[in-house]
């Protein structure tokens, strides 16, 4: 059936690159998120996959066939992929009914089977009842919905998002999360879903792209994008893990390693086979940072912000010994730290960033 | 997969080549023409046309009255519009809507009716002045017929024009240059000289290019005002040969007609220079500017605005129609010699205008129609291509359009008075050369706002249908056409009246059987007839009203600025 591999694909607009030498292999039915900051390459991914742009280099191939190459472009219309745009693209000219059955009618359905189709993919999207309905009368929910039956009556072999959710209301987003996620169980079809709520991305994804400037930066599942980035780029952007220098003291044992950051000696995840080198970066979360009380084993810094949030404070943090190095932590009820204040701080554990050009 | 590939090849080969073959029969060919018969007549290359048409004093003295006229209104519509936009935008006076209808419809009545309606006006047998009873002693000159009647009725034809174009720029300037200046001290009118009018230069500029283009290729008003003061402009003059001398004098007029088109380019080129020199783009987009209070000077300068409207609009519209009702020369109108025999003469008993209705009506609505249908698939090319040789192909269509079109007309003449090759087919002298020229200069009429509204249109629309399996014939059938067909007809529309009562191209390729509307109004005037020319127009200006009005119905369901009078 439907996987989709993504071979070394670069696609340049007039001389710059906005994707470059990327390759990604999404197995039949995964799920599978591209997340990344704005500009870096996400759209583009998703036009190459669906033919609208056509390669620089590199290929596309889905189910096994290639769709795209240097020599070779199927247009989009032969491809059988679905489509579900950040703006619906809802056809206002015709009604609900019509929207979803315009694939069926141009592949020549008969007229009973359309029916039953359309039938089925508006149950499939709970919105029977709006069948005749023109979308400029749905609400932003209900036209992604329709949205999304109109690219599932086609049963395509592989879906693409681009930022569904983007439109609508943090409400809203929750439960139509959940209905993405269900509506993938239940039908296993190939995803690709491209977002930048790094949130979104977690919960409903097998494995995440996470890309910047164009080039593929990790590529892994949302457990070890978080544990285990690949790289500084990975590490800062997801879930704004913070990035230390650290100099690495041992060889790798059982997964770990003993580092000294910011004086403090610190023992870390880390890759198989680190030995020590200088100069290297470790990744630490804010729930891997405490205050240390009295003299113990840690740094002394200046507290630069703390805001208050409900229930606990975030703080952050200025080492005494990395100027420039923002720390930042959770400091639950009682809040005693303020902005200016002096404080000694202990890091708890962290990750080794392998170093580059390894991942 | 490759089958795929071809078929789909296929389709966009025939909309490219279909799209070529059009530019190139519309645009390319009879242009290409023109400048052959001027340089290289007969296939051989020679300089004796241009120079036997340099020898000719009558040449120089139409070239100057030509570009003095063109100055003159160009200036007068450049003054009326550019006052006008500024005060409707930016001041607070009220009406704003009726205002700017009634500023823009002398735009949308045909020249020759806009002059026949003015020379009703004036003049010894006005029926007007009569009434009032201030009509001049016949056999006293009408002082339009003069150089500065013709530059009056110019500027009062094309200022709604400049009016558009400045509107359109003022509504783009950004409230927070205006402020800015405002709250370093200047006052209303300083800001106004140093913030606001130099910003609006590129639209003034613009505006003036495209005025001075229109009046150099007027030949409505010239020929109404100008032939009996025998002060002829090169289309009068082209006219003229032409009449006199039939397509013996063909050379002759087309280099005549190049000169002209050498003038307007003249006149595009000095503006792209200006332009360029100072390119403010403006690049935010904010809310406009707050209106400035005129306080007490509100009302006078209402009435100000509202007197225009009846100098420009009301009077002549009155003019005309006392005219159409007059049993005859000399004869003073009242209630009791009141008449509609003129209507009745020209709409059942006259056999050539008959005709001409007839003719004018299928013309203009087969020019539309085409326009329409092709304007889709072409403006697609255009505006959603990927090709950009495509888009050079844009400034193809504008030719006909840009020149004046007086140019178009010699260049049909040229390309169709020996039968077409291989076919045989011989349109000269029928209503199929006008036809063609109302296509060739039209077209761009219809593409332009379908290319606006392809633009406002989300192409993730076309896309949808893409993934869906749709080829691109499909697509065009099912979701791009009824998506984008109000603005391509209301451009139809547009040509529709455009064409409806268009003299400059049929006064010069009609003969008998394939009169226009145009051309009726003019021969019935050149003949004394002015009462049923007058007839006539009425009911020409009264069908404008009635298309506008209709336009306006639907108005809601077009893209911004598609039609010109809604504000
Ligand atoms: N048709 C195009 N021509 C030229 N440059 C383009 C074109 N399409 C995209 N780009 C450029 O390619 C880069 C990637 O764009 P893309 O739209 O893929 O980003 P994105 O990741 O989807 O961003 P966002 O999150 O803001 O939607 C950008 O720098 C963009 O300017
Ligand atoms: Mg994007």
């Amino acid at each position: 059936m439907a996987g989709l591999s993504i071979h070394n694909v670069t696609k340049s607009f007039g001389g710059t690159n906005a994707l470059d030498d990327v390759s990604i292999d999404v197995a039949d039915g995964e799920f599978l998120a591209v997340l990344g900051p704005s500009g870096c390459g996400k759209t583009t991914l998703l036009r190459l996959i669906a033919g609208f742009e056509e390669v620089t280099g590199g290929r596309v191939s889905i189910g096994g066939s290639v769709v795209s190459s240097t020599e070779l472009n199927v247009p989009p219309e032969r491809r059988r992929v679905g489509i579900v745009f950040q703006n619906y693209a809802l056809w206002p000219h015709m009604s609900v009914a019509e929207n979803i059955g315009y694939a069926l009618k141009v592949a020549r359905v008969g007229r009973a089977e359309r029916e039953a189709r359309v039938k089925g993919a508006l149950a499939l999207v709970n919105m029977e009842q709006y069948a005749d309905r023109r979308p400029a009368n749905l609400s932003g929910g209900q036209r992604q919905r329709v949205a999304l039956a109109r690219c599932l009556v086609a049963e395509p072999s592989l879906v693409l998002f681009d930022e569904p959710l983007a439109n609508l209301d943090v409400h809203l987003r929750a439960s139509m999360e959940d209905e993405f996620a269900d509506f993938h169980k239940r039908t296993g079809t190939t995803i690709l879903y491209i977002t930048h709520d790094q949130a979104e991305a977690m919960a409903l994804a097998d494995r995440i792209a996470v890309m910047d400037h164009g080039r593929l930066m990790q590529l892994a599942t949302p457990r070890e994008l978080y544990h285990e980035p690949a790289n500084e780029m990975v590490a800062s952007f997801i879930s704004q893990g913070m990035v230390l220098p650290a100099d690495v003291l041992t060889d790798e044992k059982k997964g770990e390693c003993k580092v000294k950051v910011l004086g403090q000696e610190l023992v870390v995840r880390c890759r198989k086979g680190e030995t020590p080198r200088r100069n290297a970066r470790i990744c630490c979360r804010a729930s891997q940072i405490e205050a240390v009380t009295g003299k113990g084993e840690g740094f002394a810094g200046t507290i630069t912000r703390a805001v208050y949030r409900g229930g606990a404070a975030r703080v952050e943090f200025e080492p005494d010994g990395a100027p420039n190095t923002g720390l930042h932590f959770d400091q639950l009820d009682p809040v005693t730290f303020e902005a200016g204040g002096r404080a000694r701080l202990r890091l708890t554990s962290g990750w080794l960033i392998p170093a580059a050009g390894v991942a | 997969m490759t089958v795929a590939f071809k078929e789909r090849q296929g389709q966009q080969m025939a909309l490219t080549v279909g799209i070529v073959v059009l530019i190139v029969v519309l645009s390319l060919l009879p242009m290409a023409r023109l400048l052959q018969e001027v340089v290289l007549p007969g296939g051989r290359f020679s300089l004796d046309i241009i120079r036997s048409g340099l020898v000719d004093n009558t040449t120089w003295v139409a070239t100057w009255n030509t570009v003095y006229v063109g100055l003159g209104g160009t200036l007068l519509a450049l003054v009326l519009g550019v006052a006008v936009a500024l005060l409707v935008s930016l001041s607070d006076v009220r009406q704003r809507q009726a205002f700017v209808l009634c500023f823009v419809t002398p735009l949308m009545i045909a020249p020759q009716v806009t002059a026949l309606a003015w020379l009703q006006v004036f003049g010894p047998s006005s029926p007007m002045l009569d009434l009032l009873g201030m009509a001049p002693p016949l056999g006293t000159p009408n002082p339009l017929y003069s150089p500065e009647g013709i530059v009056l009725l110019l500027g009062i034809q094309y200022a709604p024009l400049v009016f558009l174009i400045v509107r359109a720029g003022l509504r783009k300037l950004p409230r927070e240059l205006v402020e800015a200046a405002q709250s370093s001290g200047a006052s209303w009118f300083r800001v106004l000289r140093t913030v606001i009018l130099p910003l609006m230069t590129p639209s003034i500029v613009g505006a003036a290019a495209l005025t001075f283009v229109s009046c150099v290729g007027n030949f409505g008003i010239p020929a109404f005002l100008g032939i009996p003061a025998n002060y002829l402009v090169l289309p009068t003059l082209i006219y003229q040969r032409l009449a006199g001398g039939g397509p013996a004098v063909l050379s002759e007029v087309a280099f005549l007609s190049v000169l002209i088109g050498i003038i307007a380019m003249v006149g595009i080129l000095l503006q792209d220079r200006i332009a360029k020199r100072r390119d403010f783009r403006i690049t935010s987009t904010s809310l406009p500017a707050a209106p400035y209070r005129l306080g007490r000077w509100r009302i006078p300068v209402e009435i100000g605005m509202w007197l225009l409207i009846a100098f420009i609009l009301v009077l002549p519209l009155i003019g005309l129609i006392l005219t159409s009702l007059v049993r005859g020369y000399g004869v003073t109108l009242s209630a009791d010699t009141a008449t509609l025999e003129n209507y009745r003469f020209v709409i059942l008993e006259h056999a050539a205008a008959k005709r001409a209705f007839v003719n004018s009506l299928y013309l203009s609505a087969t020019a539309a129609i085409f326009a329409v249908f092709v304007a889709i698939p072409l403006a697609y090319a255009i505006a959603w291509g990927k090709h950009r040789w495509v888009k050079a192909l844009n400034l193809a269509i504008e030719l006909p359009y840009a020149l004046p079109g007086v140019v178009l007309a010699i260049a049909s003449l040229l390309l169709f008075l020996k039968p077409m090759p291989i076919t045989g087919i011989h349109i000269y002298n029928t209503v199929w050369i006008i036809l063609y020229a109302y296509l060739a200069r039209f077209l761009v009429l219809a593409v332009r706002p379908t290319i606006t509204g392809y633009f406002q249109l989300d192409r993730a629309l076309e896309e949808a249908a893409q993934v869906a399996g749709a080829g691109l014939f499909t697509r065009m059938r099912t979701i791009i056409f009824p998506l984008i067909a109000p603005a391509a007809i209301a451009g139809g529309l547009l040509i529709f009246m455009t064409a409806l009562s268009e003299l400059t191209v049929s006064a010069l390729l009609w003969s008998s059987g394939s009169e226009t509307i145009g051309v009726i109004i003019f021969s019935f005037e050149q003949g004394g007839d002015s009462k049923y020319a007058a007839a006539v127009s009425a009911i020409m200006v009264a069908t404008t009203f009635l298309l506008m009005l209709l336009a306006s119905l639907f108005a809601n369901r077009l893209p911004d600025g598609v039609l010109p009078w809604r504000d």
